[in-house]
C-alpha cells in the first residue's frame, strides 16, 4: 500500500486547516467590527491580517495554569480531544474529483470510507466528550455548567442532525459522501442543479440549525455563554490548552461548513462544467476551488448569524430542539420516504 | 415576575413571523448593511477626537493681556467638592487690586465636575477642551500657575458657550 500519498495529504489538510483558521479568525474579528461600524484589528502586518498570528503566539507564551483541585490528566486530555476529533472529521470529506498530479491520479480527500457520514455523526458526537471533561475536570462550578449544557443541548440537537441527513440519504442511496457529491450534479427539469437544497430544504433548515448548536455558535453558545457562566467550559484554561479549544472551535465551523456544503450545497460539483468543454485537469482545478468558495460563504453566514442573533434561553434551546425541530425533521424524513416510494 | 410567569406579548406573532426563517434573514439583512456605514472608531494616537465647546476637559486660567483674570476670591477652592483647589490671594497694583500669588489644582482630586467655573465670577477658571492628561507621580500631578495659565484666545470657543448658555 502507498503511504506517501495519505501522508502528504494529511499533512496538506493539517497545514491548509490552520492557516484557513487564521484567517477565519482574523476575518470574523473584521467583519464583526464592521457590523458594529468599529474598524477591527488592523495593526499587525498589512491591514492585520497577521493578527492572529500575534495571537497564537502570545498564547503559546502564556503560563499553563492548572486548577488546584483539577483532575490533571483529564484537564490535559480534555483539550487534545477536542482538537483530535474536530481535525479528523475533515478526512473524509471530498475536496474534489480525481486530478492527475505527478503521474498519478489523485482522489481529493484523505479517506473514501464508504460509510463516510456515519463516520462524520459519530466524531461530532465524540466531540462533546471534550468540551464535557474539560468541564467536569476543572472543578469549577462554572465550567461544570458549560459542559453539562453542552452534553444536554449536543444530544437534543444530534437528533434533528441525524434524521435531516436520512432524508438526503434516501435521495442519494449511498453514505459515501463522494456518492453522495455525484448524486447531487445531476439537474432537475434540466436547468436548475439537483442539490439537496432544492431537494430536502426542510432538512436543509434544520440541518444548518443543528449544525449552529453542534458547533456552539451563537445563538446556541450556552456552553461558554459569557454573561453567565463566565467562559463556561474553558473557564479554567489558560494559555496553549485554551488556544486548543479556541481553535478546535473554529475548525469546527470550518467543518461543519464543509459538509454542509457537501450534503447540501452539491460539493464540489460545478454546474454546467460539463457544457463547457474544459480538460478534466482544469475541471478539477476549478471544482477545488467552487468548494472552498462554497464553503467560504457558509462560513460567512455563520459569522453574520452570530452578529444578528441573541443567545437563546436554555428552556427555549430544549423547546426548539424538542418540540421543533424533531418533529420537523421526522416529518420531513415520512413525507421523503412517501415520495420516492410512489414514484420508484 | 407577577403573571405567574407567563410571557405577555403585546401583539400575537402572524404566522410569517412564527415561521422565524423570514425574520432572521430580515435581521442578516440588517447586519449586512451595516457593514457600509461609515466607521466611528478613533484611531487614537494618530486621530484625535476634538471635542465640542461643551465639553468639560482640565480647568484653566484665562490669561487676558499677559496676567491672570483670576482676583483670588476663593469661592472655587472653596465650592470644590474634591477640595482639590488651593488658592492664595496677594494685593497688586493693577486695576483688579488682588491676584493669586499661589494658585493650585490637584488633578488627581479634580473631578471635572465645572463647579469653580460655574461660580468664579470673573470668569477667570473655565474648563477647557484638553483631556489628555499625564503625569508619573503625585507632585507631578499638582499644577500650579505655570500650567494652569492659557491665553484667552485658545479658550474663545468655552467662553462664547457659557455667555450662550447661562
Amino acid at each position: 500500500m502507498n503511504l506517501i500519498e495519505p501522508l502528504v495529504k494529511v499533512v496538506l489538510i493539517l497545514a491548509v486547516m490552520l492557516t484557513l483558521v487564521i484567517l477565519l479568525v482574523y476575518s470574523e474579528r473584521r467583519i464583526s467590527a464592521f457590523i458594529q461600524n468599529r474598524i477591527g484589528p488592523n495593526r499587525v502586518g498589512p491591514k492585520g491580517i497577521l493578527q492572529a498570528v500575534a495571537d497564537v503566539v502570545k498564547l503559546l507564551m502564556k503560563e499553563d495554569i492548572v486548577p488546584k483541585n483539577a483532575n490533571k490528566p483529564i484537564h490535559d486530555l480534555a483539550p487534545m480531544i477536542s482538537i483530535g476529533v474536530a481535525m479528523s472529521t475533515f478526512a473524509v470529506i471530498p475536496i474534489g474529483g480525481t486530478m492527475v498530479l505527478l503521474g498519478q491520479s489523485v482522489r481529493l480527500m484523505l479517506a473514501d470510507v464508504n460509510i463516510g457520514i456515519l463516520y462524520i455523526l459519530a466524531l461530532t458526537s465524540m466531540g462533546v466528550y471534550g468540551i464535557t471533561l474539560a468541564g467536569w475536570s476543572s472543578n469549577s462550578k462554572y465550567s461544570l455548567l458549560g459542559g453539562l449544557r453542552s452534553s444536554a443541548q449536543l444530544i437534543s440537537y444530534e437528533l434533528s442532525m441525524g434524521l435531516s441527513i436520512v432524508g438526503v440519504l434516501l435521495i442519494a442511496g449511498t453514505l459515501q459522501l463522494d456518492g453522495i457529491v455525484q448524486a447531487q450534479s445531476a439537474y432537475i427539469g434540466g436547468w436548475l442543479p439537483a442539490w439537496n437544497v432544492f431537494l430536502q430544504p426542510v432538512a436543509f433548515v434544520t440541518f444548518v440549525v443543528s449544525a449552529f448548536a453542534e458547533t456552539n455558535r451563537l445563538p446556541f453558545d450556552l456552553p461558554e455563554a459569557e454573561p453567565e457562566l463566565v467562559g463556561g467550559y474553558h473557564t479554567e484554561y489558560s494559555g496553549l490548552k485554551f488556544g486548543l479549544f479556541m481553535l478546535s472551535e473554529y475548525v469546527n465551523l470550518v467543518v461543519a461548513s464543509a459538509i454542509i456544503v457537501t450534503l447540501f450545497l452539491g460539493g464540489y460539483s460545478v454546474p454546467f462544467a460539463e457544457y463547457m468543454n474544459l480538460s478534466a485537469q482544469t475541471v478539477s482545478l476549478i471544482q477545488v476551488l467552487t468548494f472552498c468558495v462554497k464553503t467560504a460563504g457558509v462560513i460567512l453566514f455563520f459569522v453574520v448569524i452570530r452578529w444578528t442573533l441573541p443567545r437563546f434561553r436554555y428552556d427555549q434551546l430544549m423547546d426548539l430542539g424538542w418540540k421543533v425541530m424533531l418533529p420537523i425533521a421526522l416529518a420531513n424524513l415520512v413525507v421523503t420516504g412517501f415520495i420516492l416510494a410512489a414514484f420508484s | 415576575m407577577s403573571n405567574n410567569g407567563k410571557m405577555i406579548r403585546k401583539k400575537d406573532l402572524t404566522l410569517w413571523e412564527r415561521i422565524y426563517i423570514p425574520e432572521i434573514l430580515k435581521g442578516v439583512g440588517l447586519t449586512i448593511s451595516q457593514i457600509f456605514k461609515p466607521k466611528s472608531t478613533i484611531q487614537y494616537p494618530e486621530e484625535r477626537f476634538t471635542p465640542p465647546a461643551s465639553f468639560r476637559g482640565r480647568p484653566v486660567l484665562v490669561e487676558e493681556n499677559g496676567v491672570e483674570r483670576c482676583v483670588a476670591c476663593g469661592l472655587c477652592s472653596r465650592v470644590c467638592p474634591a477640595l482639590a483647589i488651593e488658592v492664595q490671594g496677594s494685593e497688586t497694583d493693577l486695576e483688579k487690586e488682588r491676584f493669586p500669588e499661589k494658585f493650585e489644582i490637584n488633578m488627581v482630586r479634580c473631578i471635572f465636575c465645572g463647579f469653580c467655573e460655574e461660580v468664579c465670577p470673573e470668569e477667570a477658571i473655565i474648563m477647557s477642551q484638553e483631556y489628555e492628561l499625564v503625569f508619573q507621580s503625585q507632585e507631578e500631578a499638582v499644577f500650579g500657575k505655570d500650567k494652569l495659565l492659557v491665553p484667552i484666545e485658545k479658550v474663545r470657543d468655552r467662553l462664547e458657550f457659557l455667555h450662550e448658555h447661562r
